[in-house]
């Protein structure tokens, strides 16, 4: 079922958390799959499991039950060394509070995969500064985290997250820690990664953050209980990564996602 | 190879805390620096009185009585070692291998001059004495064959006794007084230089007659004069076991014991005294350092306790970095490699306080030993704090690697 441009391939995920004597359904059977060059934002309220689907897809959790795969490659069976060399290559991480390291350079924060990834140290640093460039810091290589803004720190660390290359860049809530004007500095770099082809999951609860997104997947309650790709952001942004559904017909977007939820409510 | 990436990593997160980190170090300088210290004064002192043994001659054998190990006077000499036993052991056609015989009778007895008077330990003895203890004479000379065959009341003394009583050592010809009674300084020893082992500056050596007859109330078995003990001098360094057997022989013969008795003297050669000195000053050594590695011991568990806090406070960016691809063993590695790097940097540090402490003491005059420190020592020294850090580190790196990256990167 999963073709070649399939990236991440989730069927019928469920997980379950032992917490104390109850257990807590966070994935409830959640089927999905992303193809390359999509930019999917995945909302919802806290307890929906979005959390928990972000975990999975960056390989940090594993399933309870179901079948995870990312290019093709089952995820289940691998022990620790295989998933963690698997999201070096694969996954790049972008959080909320940046979590860079305290007093190390920029250059030092983006090349830390790389270490992993036994990228010679010269070579690294290379990579480093071109990744850098690519965001828009090559003038700030050597500064630390203190002396950088809060959307240049989040810049850095989109930087660290693309050094390695990776097939996906997964981001949590990545201008939540970052006013209006430095969060869309963020967005904007997102944009033109995505132009770039580059396949980003984001996940949030900011409405405008999911708006600038192709597609918006809606969790709620351990479900998914809506995966719309807006035709009219695809249309709006030239169809780049062809995945125009012009048979979806376009709402207006932040309607959109309040309808599609008001009904739900409506329904439970 | 990658083993070599993480002290970068480690050197970054110790400078991050100089202050934190230099505090930790401490324990493991202080522990280096005073196990190392005590081990140098240790050797220092063993070979400057392995030295000073040597000095006196190889030759050299010392006959002393036993001691009582039963009734009233347990503890005390076996008053069995007589005058006559020396006239026997003088003969060398039993005994070819011994070249000298010399008697010992001494005690500690108050010296008087003028006004003046002072403690010593006098000697009553024969002329090769001098000889066999290899004795410098700084000045006048040492007693006579004739001096002693005739009683003659005369001393010679040691700097410190001249010192004492006439304010110098040129006193030959002077008159000091034991019990009243005049004796004649006819020389000075040389100074030895040495308060410790082997040292004759506070020591005055009178005819063995006189001591026996006049000075101490000796007593007799069976109606010769007891010694105290007995010196010989073999014949050369190779014949020093054959000389102890044939003295050996002798002595049990006289004082008739049987196949099955102990003897009831004791034989020790200069060989003998160096074994016996070596391992006192290796046992004393090896109990100080003990001490000085509880230190040690204390150092490492700072290690132990800073490096819990640093995983802790740095729980963040443990699941940070397993969230970039870190395997286990890299977080593993990262944290043991910080810690040896502490406790290395504060081996290296103890090590120049050590070698510091050296010097200065080699610079003081005067000062009776030299503080050694070899290259074991410094091996050992860097063996024990690798060591520590890795024992210490162990633990707090498995902390780390026991993280879990989602629930370390939502610590706050």
């Amino acid at each position: 079922m999963a073709d070649s441009s399939t990236l991440i391939d989730m069927q019928n995920i469920t997980k379950v958390y032992q917490m104390g004597e109850t257990k807590v359904l966070a994935l409830n059977g959640v089927s999905l799959s992303i193809e390359e060059g999509e930019y999917v934002a995945i909302v919802g309220t806290s307890g929906s499991g979005k959390s928990t689907l972000m975990n999975i897809i960056g390989l940090l959790d594993s399933p309870t039950e179901g079948v995870f795969q990312i290019r093709g490659q089952r995820a289940d069976g691998l022990s620790g060394r295989q998933l963690a060399d698997l999201r070096n290559r694969e996954i790049g991480f972008v959080f909320q509070q940046f979590n860079l390291l305290a007093r190390a350079p920029a250059w030092r924060q983006v090349e830390l995969p790389l270490f992993y990834a036994n990228v010679a140290r010269s070579a690294a640093r290379g990579r480093a500064l071109e990744t850098l460039a690519q965001v828009g810091l090559a003038d700030r290589a050597d500064h630390k985290p203190e002396e950088l803004s809060g959307g240049q720190q989040q810049r850095v660390a989109i930087a660290r997250a693309l050094v390695n290359r990776p097939s996906l860049l997964l981001a949590d809530e990545p201008t939540g820690a970052l006013d209006t004007r430095t969060g869309e500095e963020v967005m904007a770099l997102f944009e033109k990664l995505h132009a770039e082809g580059l396949t980003l999951v984001v996940i949030t609860h900011d409405q405008e953050v999911a708006e600038r997104a192709r597609r918006v997947i809606t969790m709620r309650d351990g479900a998914i209980i809506s995966d719309s790709r807006d035709a009219a952001a695809v249309a709006a942004h030239g169809g780049s990564n062809g995945l125009s559904e012009p048979a979806l017909a376009p709402l207006p977007r932040p309607v959109a996602i309040e309808q599609i939820q008001e009904r739900v409510y409506e329904a439970g | 190879m990658k083993l070599v990436r993480y002290f970068p990593v480690a050197v970054d997160s110790i400078r991050a805390n100089k202050m934190r980190a230099s505090l930790t170090m401490l324990g493991i300088i202080i522990g280096v620096a005073a196990v190392l210290i005590i081990l140098g004064v240790g050797r220092g002192a063993s070979e400057d009185i392995l030295g000073e043994v040597a000095s006196q001659g190889t030759t050299r054998l010392t006959i002393s009585p036993s001691t009582e190990n039963e009734g009233e006077g347990a503890g005390s000499a076996v008053e069995t070692l007589t005058m006559g036993d020396v006239r026997t052991l003088s003969d060398p056609a039993f005994h070819p291998d011994v070249r000298q015989v010399v008697p010992q009778y001494g005690g500690n007895i108050q010296l008087v001059a003028g006004n003046e008077n002072t403690r010593a330990r006098v000697t009553g003895t024969t002329a090769a004495y001098a000889d066999v203890h290899k004795l410098e004479i700084a000045e006048g000379r040492f007693l006579t064959e004739d001096e002693i065959t005739q009683m003659s009341s005369v001393i010679v003394i040691g700097t410190t006794v001249a010192t004492d009583l006439f304010g110098r050592t040129q006193v030959v010809g002077e008159s000091v007084r034991i019990d009243g009674e005049p004796f004649t300084v006819v020389g000075v020893l040389a100074e030895s230089g040495n308060a410790g082992f082997g040292s004759n500056d506070d020591s005055g050596f009178i005819p063995i007659g006189v001591a026996h007859g006049r000075v101490f109330s000796v007593p007799r078995y069976r109606g010769e004069y007891v010694v105290t003990s007995i010196s010989a001098d073999a014949v050369s360094e190779e014949r020093v076991d054959a000389a102890e057997q044939q003295i050996e022989q002798t002595l049990r013969l006289r004082h008739g014991l049987g196949a099955d008795d102990d003897s009831d003297f004791s034989i020790s050669t200069q060989a003998s005294l160096l074994d016996t000195i070596g391992s006192v000053t290796n046992t004393l050594t090896l109990l100080l350092s003990s001490i000085a590695a509880i230190s040690l011991l204390v150092g490492g568990i700072g290690i132990m306790n800073i490096m819990l806090v640093s995983v802790t406070e740095r729980t963040k960016e443990i699941g940070l970095r397993k969230a970039l691809g870190a395997h286990t063993s890299d977080v593993l590695l990262q944290f043991l490699v910080e810690s040896l790097v502490l406790t290395l940097l504060g081996g290296l540090i103890g090590i120049g306080i050590s070698y510091g402490a050296a010097v200065l003491v080699s610079r003081i005059p005067g000062f009776p030993i030299d503080v050694l420190i070899g290259i074991d020592a410094l091996i050992l020294a860097l063996g024990v704090s690798a060591g520590c850090g890795l024992v210490f580190g162990l633990y707090p790196a498995m902390r780390a690697t026991r993280l879990d990256p989602i629930v370390a990167l939502r610590y706050e």
